[in-house]
């Protein structure tokens, strides 16, 4: 196709060709002829052969298409945006969270908001912080924004609860202390490196 | 002597009744579970073993669901229109022979409620008498897809009731009885008496018929969901539309024994297997193939329908039937 056929915008007027057209009969005698052909060629018995495979397959080999949903769930990929998730210290179960409000600025929906306060140490402290999810896209800027991996997005796709709020709220989000050891660390950005332990190297103070 | 088969004839009625009532309700436990893995699917699994009690469920769930009528429903027709569905297979069964006679604590039990000489004409006038209950159902619920769906039943089940008709007369014609039992005695001859051998092409346009008129799917106009939504059943709930399942399912059995004994050799011994048995796999078979053909086979048009039945079917079973008649003169 050259440039000018492909500049030409007067489509309106052309004649197109259709890709895929059937022959149809014509005359009485090509119809008599299709439905002879048809009738005796046997589709009919080709398709009930393809479905009793199917059912002696489905049978003795087990392949089934069914996820007994509730029972067994199909994995999901990791990179799927669901329910956030506010990761803890591993070593004290603390918030990881510094309270930079990053997450709170680039938020396009205006859903997360976080309270903070300068606690007696003279340290940021976030003492409430809250996700919308009414409003919440899920675009993961929050946790893309994130420059501690604080806020992240979870496994949690079954979005089914008596009420938003059950989501939303920082208890709800954090890692509790006991389930501590099953959380999962993600790379990326200001991820600690797999390697840390040997590159870290000990302060003046330990010697 | 008279009472004795007064009451023979109520126990067997009520025998039949009640299995061909479980049957009915047990098919359709077997037809989704063969659906199911015909598509690769599980069908019902959760309710009891295998999902056997979905039964059960579904039975609760008929019987308690509110009994709707439609406000501009003829009442009385509306009413009555699931029971004489669910009537007349049953009555259509009383002139079935089931089984061969067998002897119960010294008494010779024949398996057949009502031994009429015109137990075919019997089956079948009885059996077209129960398009009267969708015809009603549609005309009566005041609802235009119900009405499409009755006129459906009226061109389908007119139409095929003349194929059924003369698909039939060919094989009798070579048995010379209208009588079931006559027709099953014809091909005791083991395999190669079965009249399918001498009539196969009665057989297949017997059993197309038979598809349409049970209603099974590649025909199953009538209450075509993709295209009138639930046709002459969209305003029947609960146990009405548990009846017009009940009739249809019913028919479905009377239709599978017609043919295991017009064409497939009935309850005789068929090699070792004894003949009840015989005629219980047949009729599994068959039925099998009814709910085969509904996983594979698409529908079709109500106009490619009445093209069959008219154009092909019909002259087919005509010719037929004049083979027939001019093998039998010379």
């Amino acid at each position: 196709m050259g440039l000018e056929e492909f500049k030409d915008r007067n489509i309106g007027v052309k004649n197109y060709i259709t890709v895929q057209d059937d022959n149809y009969p014509k005359t009485n005698g090509e119809v008599f002829k299709q439905i002879v052909k048809r009738s005796l060629k046997g589709e009919l018995f080709t398709g009930l052969k393809i479905t009793f495979n199917m059912m002696r397959e489905a049978l003795f080999k087990g392949k089934m298409h069914t996820v007994q949903y509730p029972a067994e769930k199909l994995p999901i990929g990791p990179r799927y945006r669901a329910v956030h998730k506010l990761l803890a210290l591993l070593e004290s179960g603390e918030n990881r969270c510094i309270g930079c409000g990053l997450c709170e600025k680039i938020c396009i929906s205006n859903c997360i908001k976080m309270d903070t306060k300068i606690d007696e140490n003279s340290r940021k402290e976030v003492l409430e912080y809250t996700i919308n999810m009414g409003r919440c896209i899920f675009c993961g800027y929050c946790a893309e924004v994130c420059p501690e991996l604080a806020i992240v997005h979870g496994q949690r796709y079954e979005n089914a609860s008596e009420q938003r709020a059950h989501f939303a709220l920082k208890e709800d989000l954090l890692t509790p202390l006991d389930k501590l050891h099953l959380q999962k660390e993600y790379e990326g950005f200001g991820a600690v490196s797999p390697d840390a332990d040997e590159k870290i190297q000990k302060t003046p103070l330990q010697y | 002597m008279e009472t004795s088969i007064i009451i023979e004839t109520i126990i067997k009625a009520i025998v039949v009744l009640a299995v061909f009532s479980a049957l009915a309700g047990f098919t359709t436990y077997i037809e989704r579970k063969v659906l199911a893995y015909m598509q690769r699917r599980l069908g019902p699994s959760n309710v009891g073993p295998y999902g056997l009690l979905q039964l059960v469920a579904d039975g609760i769930k008929l019987f308690t669901k509110e009994d709707f009528i439609p406000q501009n429903a003829a009442r009385p027709v509306f009413m009555i229109a699931p029971i004489i569905t669910a009537a007349t297979a049953f009555i259509a069964m009383s002139a079935v022979p089931f089984f061969p006679e067998f002897e119960l604590f010294g008494y010779v039990v024949r398996p057949i409620i009502a031994d009429v000489n015109v137990g075919v004409l019997f089956v079948l006038g009885v059996a077209s008498v129960g398009l009267y209950g969708p015809l009603l159902a549609g005309m009566s619920s005041a609802n235009k897809w119900s009405l499409l769906g009755g006129a459906r039943t009226a061109i389908q089940l007119l139409s095929y009731e003349v194929v059924s008709g003369l698909a039939l007369l060919a094989p009798l014609m070579l048995v010379g009885s209208l009588s079931l039992i006559d027709i099953n005695n014809y091909q005791a001859g083991g395999f190669t008496s079965w009249l399918i051998w001498s009539q196969p092409l009665a057989f297949i346009l017997f059993v197309i018929a038979g598809f349409a008129e049970t209603n099974r799917t590649p025909f199953d106009l009538l209450e075509h969901e993709a295209e009138i939504v639930a046709g002459y059943a969209t305003e029947y709930s609960g146990l009405r539309w548990g009846m017009f399942f009940i009739g249809e399912y019913a028919n479905l059995f009377t239709v599978c024994f017609l043919v295991s004994l017009i064409f497939l050799g009935g309850f005789n011994d068929l090699w070792f297997i004894p003949g009840g048995l015989a005629i219980v796999l047949k009729v599994m078979f068959l039925i099998f193939f009814f709910l085969w053909t509904r996983a594979s086979w698409p529908h079709i048009r109500p106009d490619q329908l009445m093209w069959l039945c008219w154009k092909i079917l019909m002259p087919l079973a005509v010719i037929n039937i004049l083979i027939t008649g001019f093998v039998m003169m010379f």
